[in-house]
């Protein structure tokens, strides 16, 4: 199963101030313990949201409002991800609560959710059935 | 109640993630895998009673470290071994300090797992033994899971584990990692100890399940921890590459109904495009350290123009069958000259196929091998002489053990006409 561990903005990342060297070495040994346990699958850093946009859709069926960055929230933007494979949730939240602290100044906020994921329900018939009933649909949906 | 089963499977989590590095930790010490084992589960049943309670120390890595020396600190006097290497390791394990410990958990553990995969990897065990071995030190797996994949008795895997244990010490198999002429051989049953799990996950051999993911994704991950500590080996990103590529397809290889989909007629906007691009990166690195591609990066290769073919119609035939060919001359086999029989008539044409597949036809090792017939029966449906090919496909289906594959033949002899 996978997991997604989504790294908050703060002031700093949003300023694209980059983290401190201590910060950035911690990190990347973060990352390579991940690697070397086989359990990383992808991790990336974003831009500030000064250079990104919002695509909202106000009204059903309408056209689409277009709003510049920066945003405000800093709590409500992404400033990274780390996707990792794992056999349980347990498992993930272990790694996830090894993840150094990404902001300092009290900032630091990671999220962790789950990647919808075929591989996981399989085990389980019912849910298989299902899946393969839905994955039916969308084949003929394509 | 509830707390103590969360605790357990927290407990559970940070074994599955520490006990490799542990038991790899343990074995170099004590020069014997199967103590280092016995040492890092007697850890594993304190932590089980002490952490429910007390709480998850906070580097629960290096308590387990702690604690398993020692046990293996009680273990000796208790035995009181005369044994040498007992007696020279616990004068220099009372000169470990929490640091020692600590650096021995960061740095060299990579050079310990190395040691430890090669000894579960072993020429003197069996590849059954191998390969459950192999899942139990470096997968963490319990055997029971061991048992489910492979849909045997757990006292059967259980036992097999203890026995191969006996073995590796009773050989005295050295905890190194072997150099020169003997390490090319040594690693290539390493990574087929992990490609046989790999395909025993993603293809049964028999019984109604084409899928067993969790042994695909315990390959595969074994697959990326030895691409991470033994970076300078081409065949390891090869091999890899193959199985990361050819995790992409997962969702895509069963259908609705749980029938096998050919990769030509899979829906290629369900692959798993992080997958491939993963794979297309580890075959780089193998490229990139500029020797002769192994089988299993040309294996690789073969996956890696099918992941990047957008539709199936715009695959490149022509490099497939090229790869074939150089993979028969790497490892020449019956098999790889069938497969490389439909390159050819994918690439040149079916009449061009079937001279090389009638070729091979006298092959006695190709016998009993299902593909033969329904590859022949394939071509000779292309070429318009239905009445043969039926007749093909119903041989191929009389081999096959897997009952979702003989439906697949049965259907399409039947459309034969």
């Amino acid at each position: 199963m996978r997991f997604m561990m989504v790294v908050k903005a703060s002031k700093d990342s949003e300023a694209g101030i980059m983290p401190a060297p201590e910060l950035v070495d911690a990190m990347m040994r973060y990352n390579e313990e991940l690697a070397k346990a086989g359990v990383l699958v992808a991790a990336d850093g974003l831009h500030p949201s000064s250079g990104a946009i919002r695509i909202s859709y106000p009204e059903p069926g309408g056209k689409p409002k277009v709003v510049d960055g920066p945003f405000a929230e800093t709590k409500e933007i992404i400033a990274g991800y780390t996707l990792i494979e794992v056999k349980s949730r347990e498992e993930a939240v272990e790694w996830a609560l090894r993840m150094p602290d990404p902001h300092g100044f009290g900032e630091g906020e990671i999220e962790l959710r789950q990647v919808f994921d075929f591989e996981e329900i399989i085990a389980d018939p019912e849910l298989h059935a299902r899946e393969n009933a839905l994955r039916g649909r969308l084949v003929k949906d394509n | 109640m509830a707390r103590t089963s969360d605790a357990h499977r927290t407990i559970d989590a940070i074994w599955r993630i520490e006990s490799a590095k542990l038991i790899a930790g343990l074995a170099r010490m004590v020069r014997d895998v199967g103590l280092a084992e016995d040492l890092a589960q007697d850890a594993l049943v304190a932590a089980l009673e002490r952490w429910p309670d007390g709480g998850i120390p906070d580097n629960p890595g290096a308590w387990l470290m702690t604690t398993a020396k020692r046990k293996a600190i009680d273990f000796m006097r208790r035995t009181k071994t005369r044994d040498r290497k007992y007696e020279e390791w616990g004068r220099t394990a009372d000169t470990f300090t929490e640091d020692d410990l600590e650096r021995r958990l960061d740095g060299g553990i990579g050079d310990d797992l190395l040691r430890l995969i090669f000894a579960t990897c072993h020429p003197v065990l069996s590849r059954e033994a191998r390969v459950a071995l192999t899942l139990r030190l470096l997968g963490g797996l319990t055997t029971d899971e061991i048992a489910k994949a492979f849909l045997v008795a757990e006292p059967t895997v259980a036992q097999r584990i203890v026995r191969a244990k006996r073995t590796l010490s009773a050989a005295q198999v050295p905890f190194e990692v072997p150099e020169g002429e003997e390490l090319q051989e040594r690693l290539t049953a390493v990574l087929e100890v992990i490609y046989l799990m790999f395909n025993e996950g993603y293809s049964a051999t028999s019984g109604g399940s084409w899928i067993r993911p969790l042994l695909c994704q315990e390959a595969l991950r074994l697959g990326r921890i030895l691409a991470e500590i033994s970076p300078r080996e081409p065949e390891v990103h090869g091999l890899v590459a193959l199985m990361e590529i050819q995790s992409s397809r997962f969702k895509t290889r069963v259908n609705a109904e749980g029938e096998p989909v050919l990769l030509l007629d899979q829906n290629r906007a369900l692959w798993d495009y992080l997958l491939i691009r993963r794979g297309l990166a580890a075959l780089e690195r193998a490229r990139r350290l500029g020797r002769p591609l192994g089988p299993y990066a040309l294996q690789a290769s073969i996956a890696a123009c099918h992941a990047t073919a957008r539709t199936a119609d715009e695959t490149d035939w022509v490099r497939i069958a090229a790869l074939y060919e150089a993979l028969s001359r790497a490892v020449p086999s019956p098999v790889v000259e069938l497969n490389r029989a439909v390159a050819i008539a994918m690439a040149f044409g079916p009449e061009f196929g079937l001279r090389l597949v009638d070729e091979l036809s006298a092959e006695p090792s190709l016998q009993a091998y299902h593909l033969l017939p329904s590859v022949r029966g394939d071509l000779l449906a292309k070429l318009g002489r239905g009445a043969e090919a039926r007749i093909e496909f119903e041989r191929a289906a009389a081999l096959t053990r897997n009952e979702r594959e003989q439906a697949l033949l049965r259907k399409r002899a039947a459309e034969c006409d």
